[in-house]
């Protein structure tokens, strides 16, 4: 169906190709999942079956893609439109018009569809993907899910042979990615559909692809096998294969399912060992900076921590109740966070988190309730000074860069944060080796930009560190990285907050898991104690290895050595 | 439930037609009217659409143009002659150039009044648009475009969507200098993030782009090279003859020409727009059909316009209240019953099942 015959693309102004070799074929009806690092050029292999690369974006293509017996090469994207559908990475700029019933329409209208035919065939689609209740509604009202959906629907109705998928779960939820690949399964098993697709997620598709093609590094001939193959040689790999790995298991098992089938010795072995405690290290909180024009009163009311005592918290809840839009964001809520403290906000897309984090730094205005950051109100402390008591990453990363290069950011942030110059050029030198002075913010990787967010933030040195999905579109060498850094940070005596909907990150990372449901904390406690009680957010080696409570495989590496 | 629909071009007849007849008349007492009468359709017609709630920006704009109005009457002085003084402001000396313009001065009642007439047919016009707006989205106005103009039509649809998301955008940039220790509220703060804003928006563009594109965005049929040229001949002679029909109508000596030529032009431009719609292969899913009720619609605001230009040229004094002597208005019978007849789409039209907002 997909036929790539030794393609490499060179983009205009790169002096080497981003994808080399690529040379292979996909049949009928096949799930085939697409896997690397950032940067490899998975965006690439699959935009050049849709005729995107190199038609839309440029560049030069050798060798030779067909799709359905079509030839990219004189077949424009549109000219594919009828056997290719692309959805990429964010579904909203995916959309041309603003409901989903007429989404769904678009592009048969396009194609030039007999009205009757449309009519029918939105109608299947709607039931297909569930949709059905949401017909008439604005698509900007949509979750992530749905959206998610609605975008895999839109190109599905003119009947593709061949469904292009770049990340379709990162951004979302367990239980809404869940929904998005029950959808794909049916797609395959009942339409015979053929499917490619990308995802840094390893852990929630592994087990559904026929085969993967790896892109080993960049500009490599790519592999391809079947996926226990495959992933026995990746360096990317979910948490079930690492611990597969360990355990010397083969063939590899892919599914919770089978290695829970073949875990009863591994169980066995590690029974009577304890998981190394994930306890909070009680730290001394980094010095607050002394704020010099804050409001005195508030000042006076600041607990003064009594030498031998509990360290104060580093930030204080109370009772926390926001409402926006006619919408009661957070109703409730009491959070104390420690210094030294690594919390996990986790919950579905809409429950709060976002809303919790912006009003610890003063984004939000509470409607009921206190907040206190080290003692101030952040939505009434001015910027300056709440800069050296909180900082937040937000989920795009992009947006707290303007500058033009590296070093400019870097000097911008030492001066908002009052630092001695050269204080976050030193961060990002010890985040981000190798990137020079002169490098746009632009031109860095996801994992680099949001190293480089961050190196901002840490400038003003604050006390409490929030970042909201830090992990999204990162894999899983940059995610490793961003885990060592935090820990770091957390061993300094940083409280830090990630709202995530990462499971494997919380079970690494968080001394303590935050549960929230519509603006409401449902479950406070012990990490170890509040995922291993919920299906969905357990993660892969905490279910594989019930009743024991282990959360990672690197805790059973640790306990096993 | 679709089927049942009103079209959209008679939404927008309909409430362009209570807007012509708004300017026809400066009695506040119909004007008062018009506005229940469209607000009453609004209330029961409307659809759950985001556009929908876009009403009560239209009323916020008309009563901003209300008092603008008002104040340039109370501070600029008026041409209107007035005995009845309210208050006097104390009047700026302007040099002999400036002759002709006052500032402060006397305030008297008749100009107030008369201000306050004009002001209110200026927002009535603004509160019907809104109506339209409300009852009706531009977008699916703009679905109802003939083939050829398809693409141009796209381009809008994409702009207005763009619009929110743009906001939104400087919103969460205007926040995120917080988050770096800069202040986030005034000017500075907003031309700081103007440039993220486009860039971002730019490369939103070019992915909008490439989904459009890889959806079949502009593919086109084969046409024959005569149709090709014929079309292009028929729009170039058509706008051709429409420039210079409307010029033959406006001067004096072109009266006898202007006028078919000016048809002639529209009928060729009309003709080539429709040829032209043949080299897109698009069809279209569900479009507004013209029923019945669409008619209704549509042609209760004409009646509505029509009765009032003929009151207006039977019985000006009626619908124009006087300000010199200031008498206070009268509700003239007929026009107002006219008027009320605008009520029957929320008569006629069906009123969608309130859909469930998401919580």
């Amino acid at each position: 169906m997909i036929r790539f015959e030794d393609v490499s693309v060179t983009y205009d102004g790169a002096d080497r190709p981003t994808v080399r070799g690529v040379d292979f074929e996909v049949p009928e009806g096949e799930l085939v999942l697409l896997v690397g690092e950032s940067g490899v050029g998975k965006s690439t292999v699959l935009g050049a079956v849709g005729g995107l690369v190199p038609h839309f974006t440029g560049g030069t293509l050798r060798g030779r893609v067909t799709v359905a017996g079509r030839d990219t090469r004189t077949h424009k994207p549109r000219e594919l439109a009828d056997v290719v559908g692309t959805v990429g990475q964010d579904p909203l700029s995916h959309f041309v018009t603003d409901t989903v019933e007429d989404e769904l329409a678009y592009g048969m209208e396009s194609l030039g569809l007999a009205p009757d035919v449309m009519r029918r065939r939105v109608e299947e689609t709607l039931d297909l993907l569930g949709l059905a209740g949401l017909r008439g509604r604005s698509i900007a009202t949509l979750s992530g899910g749905q959206q998610q959906r609605v975008a895999i629907g839109s190109v599905l109705t003119p009947h593709p042979k061949v469904l292009v998928l770049d990340e379709p779960t990162s951004a979302l939820d367990p239980a809404a990615a869940e929904e998005v690949l029950a959808v794909l399964q049916r797609l395959v098993h009942d339409l015979g559909t053929t499917v490619l697709m990308a995802e840094h997620r390893l852990e929630r598709v592994v087990q559904y692809a026929d085969r993967v093609v790896l892109l080993p590094a960049p500009g490599a001939a790519p592999l391809l096998g079947t996926p226990a193959d495959v992933m026995a040689v990746s360096p990317v790999c979910p948490p079930v294969v690492d611990l597969g790995r360990l355990a010397g298991w083969s063939p590899l098992p892919l599914t919770v399912r089978d290695a829970r089938r073949r875990a009863a010795d591994l169980r066995e072995r590690l029974d009577g060992r304890e998981p190394v405690p994930t306890e909070a290290v009680p730290a001394t909180p980094p010095p607050l900076p002394v704020p010099r024009q804050a409001s005195r009163w508030r000042l006076r009311r600041q607990a003064v921590p009594e030498p031998g005592a509990e360290p104060a918290p580093v930030a204080e809840v109370r009772s926390l109740s926001v409402r926006r839009d006619g919408i009661q964001a957070l109703l409730h809520v009491d959070l104390s966070l420690a210094p030294g403290e690594t919390i996990a906000l986790m919950g579905r897309n809409g429950a709060g988190k976002s809303t919790l984090l912006g009003s610890l730094v003063g984004l939000v205005e509470p409607s009921g309730g206190s907040v206190r950051v080290s003692g101030a109100v952040p939505h009434r402390t001015p910027p300056r000074e709440l800069v050296r008591r909180v900082g937040l990453v937000p989920q795009e990363p992009r947006d707290l860069l303007y500058a033009d290069t590296v070093a400019a950011e870097c000097a911008a942030a030492d001066q908002d944060a009052q630092a001695a110059p050269g204080t976050c050029r030193a961060l990002v030198s010890e985040l981000l080796p190798g990137v020079t002075d002169d490098t746009h913010p632009r031109d860095l990787s996801e994992g680099q930009r949001l190293a480089l967010a961050l190196a901002v933030v840490l400038a003003a040195r604050p006390p409490l560190l929030l970042l909201d999905e830090p992990t999204r579109g990162l894999d899983y060498g940059a995610k490793a990285r961003l885990v060592a850094l935090l820990r770091e940070l957390a061993a300094e005596g940083h409280a830090i907050v990630l709202a995530t909907h990462d499971v494997e990150l919380a079970a690494e990372l968080a001394h303590r898991v935050v549960l929230l449901a519509e603006g409401e904390v449902i479950a406070d406690g012990p990490t170890a104690e509040v995922v291993v009680s919920s299906p969905s957010f357990a993660p892969q080696v905490t279910k594989i290895l019930a009743p024991q409570r282990w959360l990672t495989a690197t805790q059973v590496r640790e306990a096993l050595a | 439930m679709r089927e049942t629909t009103v079209h959209a071009g008679a939404w927008w007849l309909w409430a362009l037609a209570l807007g012509t007849a708004a300017t026809r008349t400066t009695n506040p007492l119909l004007l008062g009217l018009l506005l229940a009468v469209s607000g009453y359709v609004v209330v029961t017609c409307r659809s759950a659409t985001p556009t929908a709630r876009s009403y009560t920006a239209f009323l916020k704009l008309a009563l901003a143009v209300l008092v603008i109005r008002l104040v340039f009457a109370v501070v600029l002085g008026s041409p209107i002659p007035g005995t009845h003084v309210l208050v006097s402001l104390p009047e700026v000396p302007l040099p002999d150039w400036a002759q002709g313009i006052r500032l402060g001065g006397r305030v008297t009642a008749e100009a107030v009044v008369f201000a306050l007439y004009d002001g209110l047919k200026l927002a009535t016009l603004l509160i019907c648009v809104g109506a339209a707006n409300a009852l009706a989205a531009p977008t699916r106005l703009l679905k109802s475009l003939p083939g050829a103009l398809y693409e141009t039509g796209v381009a809008v649809v994409v702009a207005l969507t763009f619009a929110p998301h743009l906001i939104a955008d400087a919103r969460r940039l205007r926040a995120a200098r917080r988050l770096r220790g800069r202040p986030d509220r005034g000017v500075r703060g907003l031309l700081q993030v103007g440039l993220p804003v486009l860039e971002g928006a730019l490369e939103r563009s070019v992915a909008l782009a490439a989904a459009m594109d890889a959806r079949g965005y502009g593919r086109t049929a084969e046409v024959a090279p005569a149709v090709r040229r014929t079309t292009a001949a028929l729009t170039l002679g058509g706008l051709l003859g429409v420039c210079a029909g409307t010029y033959g109508l406006l001067t004096a000596e072109g009266g006898t020409y202007g006028l078919p030529v000016l048809l002639a032009g529209l009928a060729a431009a009309l003709a080539g727009l429709w040829l032209g719609g043949r080299r897109s292969p698009r069809t279209r899913y569900r479009p507004d059909a013209w029923n019945p009720r669409s008619c209704a619609v549509a042609g209760s605001g004409a009646v509505v316009a029509a009765l009032l230009v003929l009151a207006a040229a039977r019985d000006p004094e009626a619908l124009h209240p006087g300000v010199v002597p200031l008498v206070a208005p009268a509700l003239p019978l007929w026009p107002a019953a006219a008027v009320l007849l605008g009520l029957l789409p929320a008569l006629t039209a069906p009123t969608r099942p309130a859909r469930k907002e998401p919580s």
